[in-house]
């Protein structure tokens, strides 16, 4: 099945019919396709802003679960306790949402939604780099809801807008990356539910086996190696020193290793399965 | 290019399921090539092949004379397809629909949106659409995909049972539809569980169970293969006794009466039909109901293959076993021994069998 689409048929033999108007260059066209299914994702999610909620309404809820429950027992104060986990609040957030793209993408196979687009002469991943590039849209949904949330209570930057928007951009790369994985279990899970279900129980150790909540040092010696290799503490650390002030070259160089690691690995194991599965 | 698509051979399994044991199917440019079988026969699979969905095992298949599993893309630049489900997506409207189509096919925008306002208004979706396709009914979604297919102005068009679960009136619809893409001069090849679904619209019917062809013909010539028609007669319930007389004496065969009220009996002709009909009105016989059908896809079966029933076969085997592939999931071959013998063999035991009970 992968040598179905390899390379793009060179130009030898009958020339190509005349059906859809001559082809343009294969790499305009994987982008050029890949944008109009971005466009489709842009406008189911307008249609059913609902599945925003996992970005918008439950953000929202851990931060005043966390900051009012606990902050005043860890910290001391909530105001205290909100400035030290709210950056760390939004980057987990960030990378929760990444999880729906692997959802979307089993239901659109289910629904046979992607066998018409196999059917079309474009490129055989534009419907897989669409639904992740659409799925970017809701990275952004998920850290601007919580910054916007968390000022009206009483958060505040200590930085300046640029490393803001550094830290932003951080956090949605490292969730396009993450998105990948989450692609993969979407094509090797049949039922979206199921595949929510992995996601959910793959991601849950990984995303709070860190410092968001507490410093590591207060943790237990095993659970301080976990979370010092763990990626994610380190995107949060990048995300804490961009907003708040503090180090940032250390842990943002080893989010992004570690992210084009991830990607590497796991964006070719996930087009390979999309083509099996497809 | 004598032929729009080609197929020879071809060979599918899943695991352990043979999906198509050697299957040939062809047609020429303009025609409509009908593939008539039973749910899990192997139709669906080989429209998958010839759409650059699926690798066959073995075998070989072209369309417009590029080779599918060589040429995928080119392929797909002639093809149209209309799977088993309506493949539109819900949550866009009609519009948006055919105009990301029409984007994915390279085609301009204004060049998009005029071929996508063309379409909704030959599928009668004009009012629908600007509507998320959530909100279509069967039928109307069903439309939709049928002119999902057609932006590309394709000229082949892969049909898979595009009727399956329709009305009679909204099939009716989509047969017209049918006739008009032939019209233009599209190739069509139409996969269907109904005999009069194939009758009505194919130049040529290809009957397929449990992975090959076991019949190919004209629908004239299927019909004959398969057995004659029936004359159906719902008359006056006062005067049941007498219909069945007069059948009778045209047909030389009893009649039957599979229901109360209605009778029924094999007709050898059409001028039976005409003489039915005649000693009825002379009769004077007020009738309800008065038709000539054609075999059931049943009764074509039996004929063919000399095991009844595909419909039901099918449903048993339907059980998904293991692959995710192919909503065809197809049947075990189990009595592929006795398909050995060759579709010619199987036709003329079972001529002299009928004589042989005459």
């Amino acid at each position: 099945m992968t040598t179905t689409t390899a390379p793009a048929p060179a130009h030898t033999g009958p020339p190509d019919p005349p059906a859809h108007g001559a082809a343009p260059p294969r790499a305009f066209r994987l982008l050029r396709h890949s944008l109009a299914l971005t466009r489709r994702s842009l406008i189911k999610i307008r249609r059913t802003p609902e599945q925003l909620l996992d970005v918008t309404l439950q953000p929202i809820m851990f931060i005043v679960l966390f900051v009012y429950l606990f902050g005043g027992a860890v910290a001391g104060s909530t105001h205290d306790y909100l400035q030290y986990v709210l950056p760390a609040l939004i980057a987990m957030g960030v990378v929760f949402g990444s999880m729906q793209t692997g959802v979307n993408l089993n239901d659109d196979i289910k629904k046979g939604v992607f066998d018409r687009f196999r059917s079309l002469p474009i490129p055989r991943s534009a419907p897989l780099v669409g639904s992740v590039l659409g799925d970017l849209v809701r990275a952004v949904v998920a850290f601007a809801v919580p910054i916007g949330f968390g000022y009206a209570i009483g958060f505040r930057i200590q930085t300046d807008p640029l490393r803001t928007l550094a830290a932003c951009l951080l956090m949605v790369t490292f969730a396009f990356c993450m998105s990948w994985v989450f692609v993969l279990v979407g094509m090797l899970v049949r039922e979206p539910g199921a595949v929510q279900g992995i996601s959910f129980l793959a991601l849950f150790p990984v995303a709070f086996g860190t410092n968001v909540f507490v410093p590591t040092d207060t943790l237990p010696g095993w659970l301080q190696a976990w979370v010092r290799v763990n990626p994610i503490t380190s995107l949060m650390d990048a995300v804490r020193g961009l907003m708040l002030g503090g180090p940032v070259a250390a842990p943002a160089t080893h989010t992004v290793l570690w992210g084009a690691g991830i990607l590497a690995v796991f964006a070719p194991l996930a087009v390979q399965a999309y083509r099996r599965r497809t | 290019m004598t032929y729009a698509f080609q197929a020879e051979g071809l060979v599918k399994r899943f695991g352990k399921t043979t999906a198509l044991a050697g299957v040939d199917l062809a047609a020429r440019p303009g025609t409509v090539l009908g593939v008539l079988g039973p749910n899990g026969a192997g139709k669906s699979t080989a429209v998958r092949i010839l759409a650059t969905l699926l690798r066959p095992d073995a075998g070989r298949a072209q369309v417009g004379g590029h080779d599918v599993i060589r040429h995928p893309a080119r392929v797909r630049r002639l093809v149209g397809l209309t799977g088993q489900y309506a493949s539109v997506d819900e949550s866009l409207t009609g519009t948006e629909n055919l105009l990301l189509i029409g984007a994915l096919l390279d085609l301009r925008r204004a060049e998009a949106k005029a071929r996508a306002a063309e379409l909704l208004a030959r599928f009668e979706l004009t009012e629908a659409a600007d509507r998320p396709a959530r909100t279509y009914s069967g039928g109307m979604r069903r439309r939709l995909d049928l002119a999902a297919s057609l932006v590309g102005n394709p000229q082949v068009v892969f049909l898979d049972e595009p009727t399956t679960g329709l009305d009679p009136a909204k099939r009716e619809d989509v047969w017209g539809m049918i006739r008009s893409l032939v019209a233009d001069g599209s190739t069509v090849l139409l996969t269907t569980q109904y005999l009069e679904e194939a009758d009505a619209l194919a130049d040529a019917i290809s009957v397929i169970d449990h992975g090959r062809v076991i019949a190919h013909d004209t629908p004239a010539g299927l019909k004959q293969i398969a057995g004659r028609q029936t004359i159906v007669v719902r008359p006056d319930p006062h005067r049941l006794d007498e219909t069945a007389a007069i059948l009778e004496a045209e047909t030389g065969q009893p009649a039957h009466a599979p229901t109360p009220g209605l009778l029924t009996v094999p007709a050898s002709g059409d001028a039976v039909f005409a003489a039915v009909v005649g000693r009825l009105a002379v009769a004077g016989i007020g009738v309800a109901e008065l038709a000539l059908r054609l075999p059931s896809l049943d009764e074509v079966f039996f004929t063919l293959t000399g095991h009844h029933d595909p419909q039901r076969k099918g449903t048993e085997h339907k059980d998904r076993q293991g692959e995710d592939q192919g909503e065809d999931k197809d049947r075990e071959g189990k009595d592929t021994n006795g398909k050995a013998e060759g579709f010619g063999a199987r036709l003329r035991r079972r001529r002299m069998e009928r004589r042989a009970a005459a």
